[in-house]
């Protein structure tokens, strides 16, 4: 570790499980805080046995899921029904300034780890709470994951085509959303502390952070009364402005054209065909009345060139143009390599693996890539033995009663 | 510092951004920080953005633009003009934080880039917020939010397998790689604090997108399997076969997600028996042993056949019976809520999420969105009004900089606010 690291002196309990918690600890352990993650060996977490599995083999620390949003953490598991393992979280929680947990409320509070109770162990921790609908009010206590957020805070309504159902953005995605919120609080917090001695209670709610993001969609309707709708690739602001069909299976670009100026690049760009030239398309509402027919010719067009060959032409000409990238794509793309956005590492079970690194880089304290993610229970002794200073007869003591079983 | 203050009280920020870094200026406003928007004299060409308020094109009437720029204040400054560019320097001098969003190498251009900047203020941090870095082959490229969300990988997941992959039908991608590098933002303000060391932070909108794609990509990675956009169909978290998970139902939609194990067992045993007592009970998914059922075991003739009877049930009762009759069974089912149902749901408003605030000049009192987490100690700051165009001009030049009435008349007229 070296003294670059933000972080290094900043120490975190983490009991999150599933997306948004654990990504919100990674913030702290790319940046070099001491993260040890608290697992249960009897009740694996659900990233643990979810698909993808390395070969299509199930096993808990096969599971990529679970290794993505977990790299440069300690991994432990303990037994929290036994008595001398909540001696142990509690040796822990007087060792961190940090705890992070994101289960549904009750867990922490029947475990006796309410925020109160854990400040009667560290009286200025920084506790971090991370679930569905917040901790307080009617439905605090939903059980249930970002899938169904995802419709409840309106992203599903709003993604796909107003004639057919709701479609979704992938998978649990307010998972994603809400991270970038509790770790700006949780450094914020940290900084406090640092500052004035005080800890705190952070409460997020991934509900909440998902609906900052679409506020101007919230105000349309409490000003204007316009319940927004979902509309394939739609845009008020522009013509063409769509995901075009191109040579390929199933390949696409997307073009999106704004203003005059890049409408007269865009014809250049497709070689100025006569179609570019109708009267109709001439005019930014003219586009925008006549759009799918407009669309049918930029996909002819689109469809005998491949994706990566329409970017270029359009990029070339200043029109702003993207392939649909896929997961394959992904690992290829120039712009994502050149910024190391992927951090390739040897885990033990998933082999070399494309974990990723952190969106904004740092200049002179940059995120590292310092270990893979723990195998369950991976990290117990080095934890024990190394962190909390335990004597080997104390460990040993620990593993034979069964308090990481 | 008081708690009402926030945490980020005693620190300034200039915010330079367009559309796509507005969203950090406003986080970092929520955190306490004197965050100050400079616009362009005559205004941000983002204030042209709708909707409206009241569908007038105004740019003072923008609800984009009012709401991710709450509790800024609002100078104009022309820094294209060497007087502009003077100004900014002084006010960098007592700044903390520069977040601006041009195109990589512009403030260079300027004399204003990052090791020019920090000549002036050693500590400052400079936030530079791109469609795809300020480094790389794509560094140049021409982006909006749906092109970011076509090549960061979010597009090719999402919408129906017969029609042409989607973006969600409002931008977000510049709201991800904002809200990344506010993140960013503060480890770096982190570290300054500690060491009095500031640094450039780099943030790109398509990295800040292409971490958001859950274990999709992974299945590329480990197993070379290609996930494909499935519409209102699930894939990727079960072993076989897609399953419906968008279903309509009485007055609108429902999401009703079908697991294995301890987690299903409850819900999928809860919604058999919720069926069989209403009298609409499905004989197939009376003979399941939910204790011992297995997802990956599932055949897409199964799926099929619970799609039909679960959604048979579902038409008989509305988004909020379901819900609110669901969690009382342990059935989880939530609505799809649209943008309305969002502004009624009783959590959001048990939780006093939606905040007023005073138009004086509109006559009226428009809501928000209330701060994005909650906390016990530094409460994030409610929101209050965008700044109007130059609004703060005399507080920054006159009472801050000591900038005479004449001053401020003979800059105007170089063009330079």
């Amino acid at each position: 570790m070296t003294s670059k690291e933000v972080f290094h002196d900043v120490k975190v309990v983490d009991f999150t499980w599933a997306g948004a918690g654990p990504i919100t600890t990674k913030y702290l352990a790319d940046y070099g805080a001491t993260v040890v993650r608290i697992e249960s060996r009897s009740r694996p977490g659900l990233l643990r046995t979810t698909p993808p599995y390395k070969d299509g083999i199930p096993g808990v620390d096969r599971a990529a899921y679970f290794g993505i949003y977990n790299p440069n953490k300690y991994g432990m598991t303990i037994n929290m029904n036994h008595s001398q393992g909540m001696e142990l979280v509690k040796r822990l929680i007087a060792w961190a300034d940090v705890v992070a947990e994101s289960f549904t409320v009750g867990v922490m509070e029947k475990w006796g780890l309410s925020y109160e109770e854990i400040t009667k162990i560290k009286p200025d921790v920084i506790m971090i709470r991370t679930n569905m609908q917040g901790h307080t009010g009617p439905h605090c206590r939903l059980p249930g994951t970002g899938v169904n957020l995802v419709g409840i805070s309106g992203y599903a309504h709003l993604c796909g085509w107003p004639d057919r159902l709701p479609s979704n953005p992938y998978g649990p995605y307010t998972d994603t959303i809400a991270p970038r919120f509790g770790a700006a609080m949780l450094i914020a917090a940290l900084d406090y502390r640092r500052k004035t001695g005080k800890g705190q209670l952070i409460d997020v709610s991934q509900f909440e952070a998902g609906v900052n993001f679409i506020a101007p969609v919230m105000m349309d309707y409490f000003v204007n009364g316009r319940v927004a709708n979902r509309r394939g690739n739609y845009s008020p602001r522009a013509a063409p402005h769509n995901a075009y069909r191109c040579k390929g299976q199933d390949t696409w670009c997307v073009i999106a054209v704004f203003t005059e100026e890049e409408w007269k690049a865009f014809c250049e760009a497709v070689g100025s065909p006569d179609w570019t030239k109708d009267e109709r398309f001439s005019f930014f509402l003219g586009r925008k009345a006549h759009e799918p027919e407009l669309d049918c010719f930029v996909e002819e067009w689109t469809l005998n060139r491949t994706a990566e060959e329409v970017m270029a032409l359009m990029q070339a000409k200043g029109v702003a143009a993207g392939v649909v990238e896929t997961s394959a794509d992904l690992h290829r793309d120039p712009q994502l390599k050149h910024r190391n956005h992927f951090w390739v590492m040897d885990h033990r079970e998933l082999g070399s693996f494309s974990y990723f690194g952190q969106a904004a880089v740092l200049s002179g304290t940059p995120a590292q890539p310092r270990m893979p993610s723990p195998c369950l229970g991976e990290h117990n002794e080095h934890v024990c033995r190394e962190i909390l200073e335990m004597s080997e007869a104390e460990f040993d003591e620990l593993l034979v009663e069964g308090v990481f079983d | 510092m008081s708690q009402k203050d926030g945490p980020l009280s005693s620190c300034r920020v200039l915010d330079l951004t367009d559309e796509k870094g507005l969203f950090c200026g406003k986080m970092l406003v929520d955190l306490g920080a004197d965050v100050i928007k400079i616009e362009p004299p005559g205004g941000d060409p983002c204030r042209n953005v709708g909707p409206f308020y009241r569908d007038i094109p105004d740019p003072e009437k923008s609800l984009y633009w009012l709401s991710f720029n709450t509790g800024k204040r609002g100078i104009t400054l022309n820094i294209e003009v060497s007087d502009g560019r003077r100004i900014f320097r002084q006010l960098v001098e007592r700044a903390d934080i520069v977040i601006e969003s041009y195109e990589p190498g512009y403030l260079d251009s300027l004399g204003l880039g990052y090791s020019d900047l920090s000549q002036i203020n050693p500590g400052l941090i400079l936030t530079s917020i791109s469609p795809f870095g300020e480094t790389g082959p794509y560094k140049d490229f021409k982006a909006s939010d749906i092109v970011v969300m076509a090549l960061s990988g979010y597009m090719s997941l999402s919408g129906d397998p017969d029609r042409p992959p989607v973006r969600t039908s409002f931008p977000i991608a510049y709201c991800f790689g904002a809200a990344g590098a506010a993140a960013g933002t503060m480890i770096a303000y982190y570290h300054r604090e500690l060491t009095g060391e500031g640094q450039w932070v780099d943030a790109s909108a398509q990295q800040a997108v292409a971490s958001a794609l859950l274990n999709a990509r992974m299945h590329w990675d480990l197993n070379r399997v290609e996930l494909k956009r499935a519409g209102p169909y699930r894939v990727g978290l079960s072993a076989q076969g897609k399953q419906l998970i968008n279903f309509r139902c009485k007055d609108g939609y429902v999401n009703f997600v079908m697991f294995g194990g301890k987690t299903g067992a409850k819900t999928n045993r809860g919604l058999t028996q919720w069926m069989e007592s209403e009298g609409m009970g499905s004989d197939f998914m009376n003979e399941i042993d939910w204790d011992s059922f297995d997802m990956a075991r599932v055949s897409q003739d199964d799926f099929d056949r619970f799609e039909g009877d679960i959604e048979r049930f579902f038409l008989t009762r509305t988004k909020s019976e379901l819900y609110e009759e669901g969690s009382k069974r342990g059935v989880t089912i939530y609505p799809i809520s649209t943008i309305r149902d969002v502004f009624e749901d009783p959590q959001l408003e048990a939780r006093d999420f939606w905040q007023r605030v005073e138009h004086p000049e509109l006559d009226a009192t428009l809501l928000y969105p209330g701060p994005f987490v909650k906390c016990s100690q530094t409460q994030l700051r409610p929101p209050s009004r965008a700044p109007r165009i130059g609004e703060h001009n005399q507080e920054i030049y006159h009472n801050e900089l000591g900038m005479s009435p004449e001053e401020l008349v003979m800059l105007r007229q170089a063009k330079a606010i």
